[in-house]
């Protein structure tokens, strides 16, 4: 049900986008990778609003579940996303990486009693995190417009389109036990709602303008996934203050 | 020639240690410290974990503060526009840009839970005066986050210059918003800016 309310809003939303190019409503952006802000900054607005129905749940659920608990969640879930992750790495070219992803799966699925133990991290058997969008960038494609999407958030074009393979490969999704489907999906949004509210906090505080900075943290922190933490950061060559010789 | 060359073993060893010796603390040596020292207060402190921002201010404004180079980061942030600051302004944002960071840092330490720091191996060579100290902070349950302190060497040691977290420069990402601002108001707009900021955390608004 889920899966189909997403999809609906998210065709809602690209019938908006079309709409706001066409109008031309939306060419007041100062970010060249954001061509399409006050579409963006409208679905932001609908995020937030979301948000003070999902946050409170999120909260709840981090405050009532012992360490344990949460750390097996997250362990669960991301032993299943860790076969899409190999999946991608193999793709991507990184047969080593992807072999020892394929590792941890068959460690956690047995040893880590359907993966609610994270066994291989202890092992020494490295977690990673792959997605279709990072394997597109991989592949060389461009990431295009930046787009903030109801529920989902931020994606470059590349990634919105990503996201929807992933989405479409999502093992959960693919349960034919309707409740147990929902409700998979249900504790698996509410557990990563969870773990981004550390982040809230900081980006509350830090932040002048909320937006601006979930943007350009979100296209930094993509730009360096996909160059697995080896891209330079950004606007630190054409500041003329390396070494301090500018003060 | 069997004595020249113990003498000779005997120079070096000695060049060794005094070049040991007067060496400074080494950049990821420094950050271990601080990490250590910061965690060890923060895991014993219950008003720390409690939320108390004045007592964490205090920690980091003790502990972290040292080792940063603000000036450095204030620049950095700041992009081409540093260079249309007069010194006294430069000094001015300097200061409020500190401010806004240790606050900031402070704030980050009271949601501190449940979370290890991880020391990797720093990639370095003799007479490097600019490298990365790579850490990762491992919360039980989900992936391991890296965090990066990016440091410089100047006259009285090692110091960081931008802290950079899962790829994030938390420094460069104040770029674009610095720079609208200097274009809309100026220099000195953004210097009202960032002290209007700092005013309504201080009255703890937000």
């Amino acid at each position: 049900m889920k899966t189909q309310m997403t999809k609906r809003m998210f065709s809602t939303a690209c019938a908006a986008v079309i709409l706001s190019v066409l109008t031309g409503c939306a060419t007041t952006a100062d970010n060249p990778k954001d061509p399409y802000e006050g579409f963006n900054r409208a679905m932001f607005t609908v995020n937030e609003g979301i948000d003070v129905v999902v946050k409170p749940v999120a909260q709840g659920y981090d405050a009532a579940a012992p360490l344990p608990v949460k750390a097996g969640v997250g362990n669960f879930f991301g032993n299943i996303y860790d076969v899409w992750t190999a999946f991608n790495n193999f793709l991507q070219g990184k047969g080593g990486q992807g072999l020892s992803d394929v590792g941890r799966v068959l460690v956690n699925t047995t040893i880590g009693i359907g993966g609610v133990f994270d066994v291989a991290s202890e092992m020494g058997l490295e977690k990673h995190t792959e997605d279709f969008g990072q394997t597109l960038g991989k592949w060389g494609v461009d990431d295009g417009p930046y787009f903030y999407w109801p529920l989902i958030g931020p994606r470059t074009t590349r990634d919105t389109f990503g996201w929807m393979v992933d989405s479409y490969a999502d093992p959960v999704w693919r349960i034919d036990d309707v409740p147990l489907r929902n409700t998979l999906a249900t504790v698996r949004f509410v557990d990563l709602r969870a773990s981004l509210l550390p982040t809230d906090k900081i980006v509350d505080q830090a932040a002048f303008d909320k937006y601006n900075y979930i943007r350009d943290a979100y296209l930094q922190n993509r730009r360096s996934e996909i160059n697995d933490g080896k891209a330079p950061i950004q606007g630190r060559d054409d500041t003329e203050c390396k070494q301090s010789r500018c003060y | 020639m069997k004595k020249l060359f113990f003498s000779l073993l005997r120079g070096v060893f000695l060049l060794l240690s005094v070049s040991a010796f007067a060496q400074v603390d080494s950049p990821d040596a420094l950050i271990k410290k601080m990490t250590d020292e910061v965690l060890i207060i923060v895991r014993h402190d219950k008003d720390i974990q409690n939320g108390n921002s004045k007592k964490a201010i205090e920690l980091v404004e003790t502990k972290v503060l040292p080792n940063f180079n603000f000036q450095h980061m204030t620049a950095l942030a700041m992009g081409r526009d540093w260079n249309k600051a007069t010194p006294e302004q430069k000094k001015r944002l300097t200061e409020e840009f500190k401010t806004l960071l240790v606050r900031t840092y402070s704030n980050a330490l009271t949601g501190y839970k449940d979370q290890t720091v991880r020391f990797k191996p720093t990639k370095m060579q003799n007479g490097d005066t600019d490298v990365d100290v790579k850490t990762e902070i491992l919360q039980p349950g989900s992936k391991p986050i890296q965090l990066d302190y990016s440091m410089e060497k100047l006259a009285d040691g090692w110091k960081v210059y931008d802290v950079v977290v899962a790829g994030v420069s938390l420094v460069s990402n104040y770029r674009n918003t610095f720079n609208q601002e200097v274009r809309a108001n100026g220099v000195e707009g953004l210097i009202q800016m960032i002290d209007a900021k700092n005013k309504q955390l201080e009255a703890g608004k937000k």
